[in-house]
Formats: C-alpha cells, sequence, structure tokens
C-alpha cells in the first residue's frame, strides 16, 4: 500500500490560520468580557505567521496528487489574501467592539474565510476549488449576518445564503458535465483531454457556461449581481470590505485557472462570454452607482464595476492581460478596504450614518482623514498618479493588444462615469457645510494602521509599480 | 440475454395491474355514503386541523447538526479500524489529527452550552 506523501510546505499557511482560527475559538468561549481586547491581535498574528510561510520562495510544483499547486501564481493570491484579511482585522478591531461583535467567532470566521480562497487559488482540481470556494462562502454567510440584532444585517445573510446556494448548485453541475464530457476533475488532465482527445463538445461547452454563471455569481458579474447591493448594504461595514476584494479575487483566479489553463483549447470562444459580462457588469455597476445616495450602497456597486474591469484583462486572454488582473486585485484591496474602513469610521455606532450626506464637512473636523478618503477615492476612480490608474492603464492595454477595441471603448467610457460619482465624496466633504453638529470622530490605532498600509499601496503601486507589476508577471511563468 | 427477466415482467405487471384495478373498481362500483367527519384526512385521530406555523426551539436543529458532525466522524473512523494496521504509523497520526480537529469543535460547542438542553 503506497502512502500518501504529505507535503507541508505547499499548505503551510492555511496550517497556520486554521490553528489560530481554533485558538480564536477558544478564546471566545474561555476569555472572559474584558479579556476578549486580544481577539484582534491575535488573529492578525495568525495573518503574519501565515503570510511568512506564504513568502518563503519555493520550487514551483503541483503536490497532493496533482490536485493542490504550490506556484508563484498561488502564492501572489496567498498573500493578496492575507494583506486583505489583515487590513480588515485592523479596521474590525474598534467597530467591532463598538457594535459588541468583538467574538473569538467573528475573527475565526475570516480566517476560515481566507482558508477558503487559498484553497481556491491554489486548486487544481475542480473539487479542490469547489471544497475552497465552499469554505469562503458558508464563512461569508455567517459573517454577513454577524450584527444579528440588525435586521438588514439578517437579510444580508439569507439572501447570501440562498442565493449562494443556488449559484453552488450551478457551479457544482457545470463540474459535473465537464467532468462527463472529459472524464477529468484535475485542470491538468481536462487540459490534456480537451487539446488531445475528442471529448464530447456539447457537454464541455453547457458545462462550462454553467462554471461560468456559477463563477459569475460569486464574482457579482451582471446578470448574477441581484444579491450584492443588498449584502453589501446589511453586512457589517468591515464584512463587506472584506468581502468585496478578496473573495472576488479568488474567484478570478479560479476563472483564469480553469478558462485559461483547461479549457482554453475548447473550440467555443470563450473570450467572447467573458467579453459580454465585462461590458454589461462594467456599464450596469457604474449607472446604478451613479445614482446611490447611500454611500456603502454606492461602493458596493462599484466594487461590481471594479469586477468588471478586472474581467476586461481577462477577456483579452493574454499575458499582459492575466498579469494586469493580478495587478488590479491587488491594488483594489489596498484601495478599497482603505475607504471602507473610513467609511465605517464615519457611520458612528451601529451604523446609522452611511448616507453619501453623512460626509458633509468631514474635511473641516477630520482633515487628515478627509485628505487619505480623497486619495483613496481618486485611486478608486482611476486617477493618476493613484494606483487606481496604472491598475486599470495595464488592463486596457492588454485589451488594446488584444485588439479588443470595442471592450476598450466600453471601460474607458465607463471610467469616465466612475469619476462622476467617486468625486461626490469630494464634493461633500470639502464644498458643503455641516448641517448639525455631532461629537467628532477619532481613528483608532487600527484603522490609522489599516490606513497607512493602504495610502503606502495606493501611492507605491502608482508611482512606482515595477516590482510588484515584475511578480505579477512571473506569477504566470509558473503556470 | 433479457428473456429470462420475462416472467419478472409478466409478474411486475400482474401485480401492478391487481393493485390498480382494485383501486379503480372498488371507486367505480362501491357504495358510497359521505359524511363530514368520514372525508376529512385522517391523521391518528389526532384532529387534522393546526396552525401550520408552528415553531420549533432552535436547540432540535443544533443537536441534529451535531449528531451529523459526529456521525461522520464515526463513518471514517470504521473503515480506518478495518485497514488500521496496514496503514501503520501514518494512518494513526492522521486519523489523530483529525479526531483532534473534531475535539476542539466539541470542546466549543460544550462551553458554549450547545449540549445543554435546559
Amino acid at each position: 500500500m503506497v502512502l500518501p506523501i504529505v507535503d507541508f510546505g505547499a499548505v503551510a499557511p492555511e496550517l497556520a490560520l486554521t490553528v489560530f482560527a481554533c485558538l480564536l475559538l477558544f478564546a471566545g468561549v474561555f476569555l472572559k468580557e474584558n479579556g476578549r481586547a486580544v481577539n484582534p491581535w491575535l488573529a492578525l498574528a495568525g495573518v503574519l505567521v501565515a503570510s511568512a510561510y506564504a513568502a518563503c520562495p519555493a520550487e514551483p510544483h503541483v503536490s497532493f496528487s496533482g490536485m493542490y499547486a504550490a506556484d508563484r501564481f498561488t502564492q501572489f493570491f496567498k498573500l493578496m489574501f492575507l494583506l486583505g484579511t489583515g487590513l480588515t482585522i485592523l479596521i474590525s478591531a474598534k467597530y467591532s467592539d463598538d457594535e459588541r461583535i468583538n467574538h473569538g467567532e467573528y475573527y475565526a470566521l475570516l480566517l476560515f474565510a481566507t482558508v477558503g480562497m487559498m484553497i481556491m487559488a491554489a486548486g487544481s482540481d475542480m473539487i479542490v476549488i469547489f471544497l475552497g470556494l465552499e469554505l469562503l462562502s458558508i464563512s461569508l454567510y455567517a459573517l454577513a449576518g454577524y450584527t444579528r440584532m440588525r435586521a438588514e444585517s439578517n437579510e444580508a445573510a439569507l439572501k447570501y445564503f440562498l442565493l449562494g446556494g443556488f449559484a453552488a448548485g450551478f457551479l457544482l453541475y457545470g463540474m459535473a458535465l465537464i467532468y462527463g464530457s472529459t472524464g477529468h476533475t484535475g485542470l491538468f488532465g481536462i487540459a490534456k483531454a480537451v487539446s488531445h482527445g475528442s471529448p464530447n463538445y456539447t457537454l464541455l461547452t453547457i458545462g462550462s457556461i454553467l462554471l461560468l454563471v456559477g463563477l459569475g455569481f460569486k464574482v457579482a458579474a451582471v446578470p448574477f449581481h441581484q444579491w450584492t447591493p443588498d449584502v453589501y448594504q446589511g453586512s457589517p461595514v468591515p464584512v463587506t470590505a472584506f468581502m468585496s476584494a478578496g473573495p472576488k479575487a479568488a474567484v478570478l483566479a479560479v476563472m483564469i485557472r480553469v478558462f485559461e489553463q483547461s479549457v482554453a483549447f475548447m473550440n467555443v470562444d470563450w473570450t467572447a462570454w467573458i467579453t459580454v459580462l465585462a461590458v454589461m457588469t462594467m456599464t450596469v455597476g457604474n449607472i446604478a452607482a451613479l445614482v446611490q445616495t447611500d454611500a456603502k450602497r454606492m461602493l458596493a456597486f462599484s466594487s461590481i464595476s471594479h469586477a468588471g474591469y478586472a474581467m476586461v484583462g481577462l477577456a483579452a486572454a493574454n499575458k499582459g492581460g492575466i498579469s494586469a488582473v493580478l495587478l488590479y486585485m491587488l491594488v483594489y484591496t489596498f484601495m478599497n478596504i482603505g475607504a471602507f474602513g473610513i467609511l465605517a469610521l464615519v457611520a458612528r455606532k451601529g451604523e446609522q450614518r452611511t448616507r453619501m450626506a453623512d460626509f458633509t464637512g468631514f474635511a473641516y473636523t477630520n482633515p487628515g482623514l478627509a485628505v487619505v478618503m480623497t486619495i483613496l477615492v481618486f485611486s478608486l476612480a482611476g486617477i493618476p498618479p493613484m494606483a487606481g490608474f496604472i491598475a486599470k492603464f495595464y488592463i486596457f492595454m492588454s485589451a488594446v493588444e488584444a485588439g479588443q477595441y470595442f471592450l476598450v471603448f466600453a471601460a474607458v467610457v465607463n471610467s469616465a462615469i466612475g469619476i462622476y460619482y467617486y468625486l461626490r465624496f469630494t464634493v461633500y466633504m470639502y464644498m458643503k457645510d455641516p448641517a448639525e453638529q455631532l461629537p467628532p470622530l477619532k481613528a483608532s490605532v487600527g484603522l490609522l494602521l489599516a490606513l497607512v498600509i493602504s495610502l503606502y499601496g495606493v501611492l507605491r503601486l502608482g508611482v512606482a509599480p515595477g516590482p510588484y507589476l515584475e511578480m505579477a508577471a512571473k506569477a504566470l511563468l509558473s503556470f | 440475454m433479457l428473456n429470462q427477466y420475462v416472467p419478472v415482467f409478466v409478474m411486475t405487471l400482474a401485480a401492478c395491474g391487481t393493485a390498480v384495478a382494485m383501486i379503480v373498481l372498488t371507486s367505480l362500483i362501491g357504495p358510497k355514503k359521505e359524511f363530514d367527519d368520514k372525508m376529512e384526512p385522517f391523521e391518528c385521530g389526532v384532529s387534522p386541523v393546526a396552525d401550520p406555523k408552528a415553531r420549533f426551539s432552535v436547540r432540535f436543529y443544533i443537536i441534529a447538526m451535531l449528531f451529523i458532525l459526529f456521525d461522520i466522524e464515526a463513518v471514517f473512523l470504521f473503515p480506518w479500524a478495518v485497514v488500521f494496521r496496514e496503514l501503520g504509523m501514518f494512518g494513526f497520526v492522521e486519523m489523530m489529527v483529525f479526531l483532534g480537529v473534531l475535539g476542539v469543535g466539541l470542546v466549543y460547542v460544550w462551553k458554549k452550552g450547545a449540549l445543554e438542553w435546559e
């Protein structure tokens, strides 16, 4: 009997996070009320340990009988997820105290969700990918409803759960059909069967479409986005920040792996499907964001449109496009979680003030934070020299190289629309007098730390993106 | 080859035919004396009308969930015990890790009070 060799190196970050998540569960039941302050820092320690493991350079290889990739592509995504989780924990520290949700379980769920994303990015077998997706999704359903005394939060959790479960059905059915036509669940096996064998092309095409629908739900691509605004608005702000960055990147990682690696040799032009999705996602996301009066809901629609931009790179389907997607998601992690951090502060206790109008006069009460917010929304709008511009630039360039001029045209028009609603933040902060006197806002240490990191990321990647771009390009070579 | 199944097929047809014929014939030629009590759906003598929105205690769901969890654990343990010798040390450590993870869960639900009924 041959025993499997356990390749601990490939899963070290996941193991570290799991151990810390279990510790947090224990902290949740054994610590008294006054010991809870340790929760965020324990979670942060877990993220740091996992990052140390994830950053270790390793020879690219595939372990666990070809089911789990340990290449640079995986490494890039793992570090990006850990960054997003770290930032989320930092903005959660004060928030969870205020909302009385500072339980070990909250942070344990964040860590488990991160493990799920890592498994998705590393999975080179459809079963493993599905396992990671479910781990991520179940953690997110619980997190969305974490402020359980708020009706909106409950609504968000239930909507997310029902629609997420529905989407998982599509995904699984697609996987089953792909397996049926090629006889493999492993992505390498599928690629081989598609390029050399003679798979049942009808089944394969239907399977790929179902797979795309399932993944489209998870990445909130139009027309599968209906759940997004309500879920993002109802969830606690730090959870919304977390959901809009990491999980989307994880689903994009799966899309890249499945479509670039496995069904790429299919006789159907799958980039056409992604092109259609990308154009609709950008346009609907942006136009709906225009009319929002609630900042949280507006950022939800903006996150839909950003997923659309990222899919432009995917539709370009060349090396430049894919590495641009990686860079885009990294930049988006930095700028979006920072912006949500400030929103969490402005919303105050109980999230009563998430309207755009609640930013009125923010520049007079908190000039420093207003400058940070301005930089972050400029970056989201894609104005140089912020990182958002660089990220969009490489995406658009790759689409031009691929000859997808219509796609570039749509993306540029959408960027222009986007500038309008992002700049409304600046209008409210700088150009209007506050209507009512409220107690001054004071940022916590955690939030300040998160903002410093976001700001560094946004400016560093905007001014000198070289090393990061190289990292993203290298990530593809080891594919 | 399929020929040997013909008797089974005939038997199935005959059985179904008899059952259907009995039901159809009784409803066609049997006497009918209908009154209110008789026409009500019968449910073990209990009045069949009740509020469908009866509320269950959430504890039932928690217990059911925990039952499934530890039931699966047992399902894994049986085949493991059968091939225990062949697996050797590796299998032992692997199973202990699995049990350890479930143990963490058990301690958690215990301390959380999910096992207390009252």
